[in-house]
């Protein structure tokens, strides 16, 4: 862990460090995720690159799990930082308040998974259209299929 | 007066007294019969003196706030021949000045990152190939360095070679079409055509090693599908021989003509805060002199091996983007050359059968052979369980992609940080208080492609 990590890792002693194939992952409860993205974004990741989600089903005890992608761009390090949201009403901190380039991202994973950001300018969907019913990213959204016309062949004989 | 106004409100209302109707004993004015020219309730004293004389005014100052029927909402898109696919933009315009615009996507969504679930890791590559189809390649290779993290298995050095000879080709034909249809929407024609006639010869090249012109599914997990072609060096050194040549073309075509210059300088400014503080990578952030570029930053696939330099720009305008490209052609290039000199012999996939299919020729001859090659075709592999996300720089930016394994032969999540979707996002800033004309030169300095931005 850089010197960097390691300072912002003091004020916080609820989050979780990990570390996954290299790369630095910290988990932080759904509470603080506000406050954490500011510390970091404080000590010098001035650039989020990426806010995405994972639903997880059955999988895990909170659904769904947020991830955002972390840059800085003066130490040339990367982090990710992740929070668990629950299967009721799930809802967590928006963090375009803090780096407006997360606006569209939080849109897609609003549009996809159905998590609300709080605070964030302009929640609606973006990729599907605006009266479409359900999140088509959550593992129960079917694939759904289109009818085959020849699928039963003759028999011959 | 209608008590509509006041519904819902707890604050008391005041009634408010027409001098002249309700005969108040001291009336201000002198009360007009016409109906037509009462004096309107709400306007303030010092309007009205104006208007009555007692205050002359030596000027007409023009008022700042706008009447609504001047400002207007333009539709543009989703489609217009010039906002490159289906991008649709809300404008709104005071005369011909641009107040606001709010990018409207979602019309080329077509659900890639579901349709990932579905694929298993070794069919993934033909799915995102199709994300940004511009720089098919250059997907191919986030997604592979993705499972490859996950696998923990390292691909052989000439792989590594190949795919950074294919994908810096890539990124010289990504950027050919910028300045084609840069020049195109600007009124330059000519650099349209060149610039197509020369993306042709390295698309010739691509066919002849991936089989395809576009959406290869050429680097795969593993390494690639196919080693170069014979020959290969003849076609890269001609690319290389000629191009120099032909971006000199380029140069006096645009470089200093008068009415690019006129449509490009100024135009479509953004700042470096505003690039970082809106995730915007690539050319548009190097072009306001941010040198950041991830094949520096984050170097991947060995291309810390090879000599290149990061080109940046200093205003953040539509020139400087569209300088930012050409000259990172020449850098690309200078790594196309170095590559091909130092090209290492052995294989270009990694010796692991759980992984890569086996040669057709061992097929016949071993049974093993001819299970592995059965089970990658029908089930797939199995990758550990756990998430990784590797970015690559794509022509456009950062091109990243998320990968989350829950230990099946299909990816549990696959998403990709697509760097259009976020370079949409400069719209907005670039164009505010901007001229209607300028729109398009915007547009096509972003260089958004919309297979990218909607996926």
């Amino acid at each position: 862990m850089t010197d960097v990590l390691a300072t912002l890792a003091e004020g916080f002693e609820d989050v979780t460090w990990s570390e996954s194939h290299g790369q630095d992952v910290v988990h932080v409860p759904n509470e603080t995720w506000k406050t954490f993205a500011e510390a970091a974004k404080k000590a010098g990741f001035e650039f989020c690159s990426d806010v995405t989600a994972v639903d997880w089903m059955r999988q895990r005890p909170d659904r769904f799990e947020i991830v955002a992608n972390l840059v800085s761009m003066q130490h040339r390090i990367r982090l990710r930082i992740r929070t668990s949201v629950g299967r009721e009403d799930p809802k967590v901190d928006s963090l375009a308040p803090l780096w407006p380039g997360a606006a569209f991202a939080e849109r897609e994973v609003f549009d996809m998974f159905g998590i609300v950001f709080e605070g964030h300018p302009d929640l609606t969907r973006i990729l599907m259209p605006d009266d479409w019913d359900g999140h088509p990213l959550r593992k129960d959204f079917g694939v759904g299929s289109v009818p085959v016309q020849f699928k039963q062949s003759h028999k011959v004989g | 007066m209608t008590d509509e106004k006041t519904l819902g409100t707890d604050e008391p209302t005041t009634e408010i007294v027409d001098v002249w109707v309700a005969g108040t004993e001291e009336a201000q004015f002198q009360p007009t019969t016409e109906p037509d020219q009462e004096i309107g309730v709400d306007e303030s004293d010092e309007r009205l003196s104006e208007q009555f004389g007692t205050v002359i005014e030596d000027d007409y100052v023009f008022d700042d706030e706008v009447q609504d029927d001047e400002r207007m909402i333009v539709n543009m898109g989703p489609q217009h021949p010039s906002t490159h696919g289906v991008l649709r933009l809300q404008i709104e315009l005071e005369g011909e000045i641009i107040r606001r615009t709010k990018p409207i996507i979602g019309y080329l969504h077509t659900g890639m990152e579901k349709t990932a679930e579905q694929l298993t890791f070794g069919q993934g590559p033909t799915n995102v190939t199709r994300m940004d189809y511009l720089a098919p390649l250059h997907c191919e290779l986030a997604y592979s360095l993705a499972v490859e993290n996950l696998l923990d298995i390292e691909v052989p050095e000439r792989a590594s070679a190949i795919r950074i000879l294919m994908t810096e080709l890539n990124r010289i034909a990504s950027h050919l079409v910028a300045l084609a249809t840069n020049g195109m929407d600007i009124g330059a024609l000519s650099m349209m055509l060149y610039g197509f006639r020369e993306r042709e010869s390295i698309l010739a090249f691509f066919e002849k090693t991936t089989g395809l012109r576009m959406n290869h599914n050429y680097i795969r997990p593993g390494g690639v599908a196919a080693d170069l072609a014979p020959g290969w060096k003849d076609d890269v050194s001609a690319i290389l021989t000629d191009f120099p040549g032909r971006l000199d073309q380029y140069d006096d075509l645009l470089k200093e003509n008068p009415i690019w210059l006129a449509r490009t300088r100024g135009i479509g400014v953004i700042s470096q805060e505003e690039a970082i503080a809106f995730s915007i990578t690539g050319p548009i952030l190097r072009a306001t002199g941010v040198d950041w570029d991830l094949r520096k930053a984050f170097p991947y696939s060995g291309i810390e091996k090879y000599e290149f330099d990061v080109v940046t720009g200093e205003n953040g305008d539509v020139y400087d983007r569209y300088r930012v490209r050409v000259l990172e052609i020449v850098e690309s290039l200078k790594i196309v050359e170095q590559v091909m000199d130092t090209m290492p012999k052995g294989d270009y996939r990694v010796d692991d059968r759980k992984v890569t299919p086996p040669p057709r020729a061992r097929i016949d001859e071993s049974m093993e052979a001819l299970i592995h090659h059965f089970k990658l075709f029908t089930e797939g592999f199995k990758v550990p369980a756990g998430e990784t996300y590797v970015a690559v720089e794509s022509p456009r930016g950062e091109l990243g992609c998320y990968l989350v394994s829950d230990g099946e032969a299909n990816p549990y999540r696959m998403h990709t940080r697509a760097p259009s979707f976020y370079n949409l996002q400069s719209l907005p800033i670039t164009m505010a208080d901007s001229l209607m004309a300028d729109t398009v030169a915007t547009i096509a300095s972003m260089d958004p492609v919309m297979g990218d931005v909607d996926r």
